[in-house]
């Protein structure tokens, strides 16, 4: 009313301009992802995953179904829960994975045995594909002649062999304990690695022998030779879509009509088109249903503005839920202490629950997506905003709050016009390490689906692409500095005259 | 200024009744009756520590106390009420910094519902009674001298027009000659306002500057009160005698 515009009130206004920027931001994302109801369909970690869901995709919308594609949603567990809550609709499935993992608990006989098991769960598994990707090891031609191995029986004799195997594979039910037993390979030491990083280590020789699955591209790309099932342990994985019985008529018809369509050698030359020759899944895809590739439609630009798009409503959204809930409680907390007592180890405890194991937890909660992304996010930024907002109050001079007291300003007003103004440098700092914490964890919402530049990263891990890795990695860095730095300016804009 | 009971019942500003102030069992002020008239100008004197202060704050109702406080005749029952009757200056003006001087002035002003037309005559009126330069009003306390601070703090205090001005070491912080001149101007301000103030202060020359009643204290007692040349011609004890004496030497 006085003065215009105080540097103190630029920062209550920016305050408050983030947190209804949330409620746009949510008002714009929520319907968006509630809303257009096509049939999802959804993909593991791995490309071939992500090749055959493109196709079931690309199948559905050639038979006139809507549909859309979430990428890399995790492994086997996280697919299965998503399709039987009917977050996604469909997904490719091997036979071997549903009997020996998903069902693990009941013995199935045989694949037959599954029809019943999914029906129960209002799912069924569309006809074969054509082809089975079941899992083999695989050793470099050059440990396979030093050695002399041919067979799987083989390895039990050379026990100083280095086995990584994938992390995955490792901990299943008709992982790595079921065929140390099948061949007596109890003297092996074995260690976990991601897939995608073993043909790596193997082709750099660090490690000898790895898992495949029998239609990787990298078999031939680097020369490994898969060693014979000689004692037949590995069962049969063969390919078919698992989908919600609830699916549109025409979509099913549609992802049965696919069967026989892809053999074997066709999934590893599909496979060696995206992983070695870079070719987009999507044109992949396309080539299988015979279709012409399209010229990638999206260039690195767009991709990235999209990215931006979904990182900065990740992290928006979750940091004005964030001020929303801290801003109350840090000033609760500073009134009451006892509250304080109590709020403050809380959100401090929170603080250490690992990142991705916090990510995962909230899955069973809010499924897969943008949601458990931001739950993550909010919960991570509580300690910063509370514990800032609750030093700034306590940490004004007794003589500045005394005087306001004097004025004879209402409770209200003392906070409003006195306090929170005063605390609002060491206020903000706390927003400011909420918001780059919150930019850099993002990154990891990729793994469940969320988007963002994570999204790039992961991909870039998959495909052994550092282009795409930093594509996802320096737009992240960009955006945490752009924050740190927007920040770092408001806060001199507010001490500037405060201090001489 | 000795008055007979029934005259200072319908004069006074204040009257305590046994108030008593402690904080987790230390007394810091012993329960004290006190009379304060209407116009008068009233010293609290003593060494640090000895309880003038917190006395002070209880007029203002910033420490909670035991006992009975009457403001012009009434129980207080809402502090919020009488502290626009009130004006409070500290050491250093206890400025808020994120505001400028006029932000500082107006706050209460504003609160209390006045438009900006009237604020601003106010503040203009202000400026000229502590001789403010209008120039500063636009400034942040941190960019104003100590001078210019406490005449701003005096604004603030009398923004409302109270009845009361309360001071806490108002000239402590000041170089001399600042000091000497603000003390001045006070003491012609309070004349001109006929206002009740009380002050507290250690320094004995300062107490006799503004002249009035002096009321001496030591561990969160009165020990004597009067003129100050009252003080010093029949001091109580040893240790008015040597406050006043050492006050006197340095």
């Amino acid at each position: 009313m006085i003065v215009a515009r105080r540097p103190d009130e630029v920062g209550v206004w920016w305050l408050s301009w983030l947190a209804v920027l949330t409620v746009v931001m949510a008002a714009l994302v929520i319907p968006a992802l509630a809303h257009a109801e096509p049939v999802t369909a959804g993909s593991k970690k791995f490309t071939e995953s992500v090749i055959l869901a493109e196709i079931g995709r690309i199948a559905l919308e050639q038979a006139g179904v809507p549909a859309q594609h979430r990428r890399e949603l995790g492994g086997s567990r996280i697919l299965f829960d998503a399709v039987e809550t009917g977050e996604i609709g469909l997904y490719p499935e091997y036979t071997g994975t549903l009997r020996f993992e998903i069902f693990a608990d009941r013995k199935l006989a045989d694949d037959a045995a599954l029809g019943p098991m999914l029906a129960q769960r209002g799912l069924a598994l569309s006809r074969p594909l054509g082809f089975s990707d079941g899992y083999a090891l695989a050793v470099s031609a050059e440990a396979a002649k030093r050695y002399g191995l041919t067979n799987l029986s083989d390895l039990a004799r050379h026990p100083e062999l280095t086995v990584a195997i994938s992390n995955e594979f490792v901990d299943r039910a008709d992982g790595w304990r079921a065929l140390s037993a099948a061949y007596g390979l109890g003297a092996v030491k074995v260690r976990g690695i991601d897939h995608d990083l073993a043909y790596r280590a193997i082709a750099g020789g660090q490690i000898d022998v790895t898992d495949v699955y029998t239609t990787d591209a990298e078999i031939a790309a680097y020369k490994l030779v898969v060693l014979q099932d000689d004692r037949a342990f590995f069962p049969r994985y063969d390919a078919a879509f698992l989908y919600r019985r609830d699916l549109p008529a025409q979509a099913i018809a549609a992802l049965n009509a696919l069967t026989g369509r892809i053999d074997e050698p066709t999934m590893r030359e599909l496979n060696r088109k995206v992983r070695i020759d870079g070719m987009s899944e999507t044109d992949a895809a396309r080539v299988a249903l015979g279709l012409s590739a399209q010229a990638e439609t999206d260039t690195r630009w767009s991709r990235l503005v999209d990215r931006t798009r979904e990182h900065f409503a990740l992290v928006a959204i979750a940091l004005g839920l964030a001020l929303m809930i801290a801003l109350p409680l840090g000033i609760a907390a500073a009134r009451l202490p006892r509250l304080g007592a109590l709020v403050l180890p809380l959100t401090g405890l929170l603080q250490t629950i690992p990142s991705l194991a916090l990510f995962v937890m909230l899955i069973p909660l809010l499924g897969i997506g943008a949601a458990p992304t931001i739950a993550a996010l909010f919960l991570y930024s509580l300690l910063p905003i509370v514990r800032n907002t609750h030093a700034g109050l306590t940490g004004i001079p007794p003589a500045l709050l005394d005087s306001a007291e004097a004025l004879g300003l209402s409770r209200w007003t003392r906070l409003i016009r006195i306090e929170l103004p005063l605390a609002l440098p060491t206020i903000l700092a706390g927003v400011r390490t909420a918001a780059v914490v919150a930019v850099g964890l993002a990154t990891l919402g990729a793994i469940i689906g969320a988007g963002g530049y994570g999204q790039p990263i992961l991909t870039g891990i998959r495909l052994a692409n550092n282009g795409l890795i930093l594509e996802g990695a320096i737009p992240a860095a960009m955006f945490a500095l752009v924050i740190e730095g927007a920040f770092h300016l408001l806060e001199r804009v507010i001490l500037q005259r405060r201090q001489r | 200024m000795a008055c007979s009971p029934r005259f200072a019942r319908l004069t006074a500003m204040y009257e305590l009744d046994a108030v008593r102030v402690s904080y987790g069992g230390v007394e810091a002020l012993a329960p004290t009756n006190l009379s304060i008239a209407a116009g008068e100008t009233l010293v609290l004197l003593g060494p640090s520590g000895s309880g003038k202060s917190t006395l002070l704050r209880c007029l203002i109702g910033l420490s909670p106390f035991t006992g009975t406080l009457r403001f012009d005749g009434e129980p207080v029952r809402d502090w919020r009420q009488v502290r626009r009757r009130l004006g409070y200056v500290i050491q250093e003006g206890g400025l808020f910094p994120h505001l400028s001087a006029r932000g500082n002035v107006a706050l209460a002003a504003r609160e209390f519902g006045w438009d900006t037309a009237r604020i601003d005559a106010r503040i203009a009126e202000l400026a000229e009674l502590v001789a403010l330069d209008t120039a500063h009003l636009k400034r942040f306390p941190a960019e104003l001298s100590g001078g210019q601070r406490q005449r701003v703090a005096m604004m603030r205090a009398l923004a409302l027009g109270p009845d009361v001005l309360l001071l806490d070491e108002p000239l402590s912080a000041l170089d001399p000659v600042t000091r000497l001149r603000l003390a001045g101007e006070l003491r012609d301000i309070f004349a001109r306002l006929g206002m009740t103030v009380v002050m507290v202060t250690h320094s004995l020359r300062e107490a006799k500057f503004f002249g009035g009643r002096a009321v001496l204290m030591r561990d969160g007692r009165i020990v004597q009160q009067g003129a100050i040349a009252e003080l010093q011609q029949r001091p109580a004890d040893a240790f008015v005698a040597e406050f006043l004496a050492a006050e006197e030497a340095l």
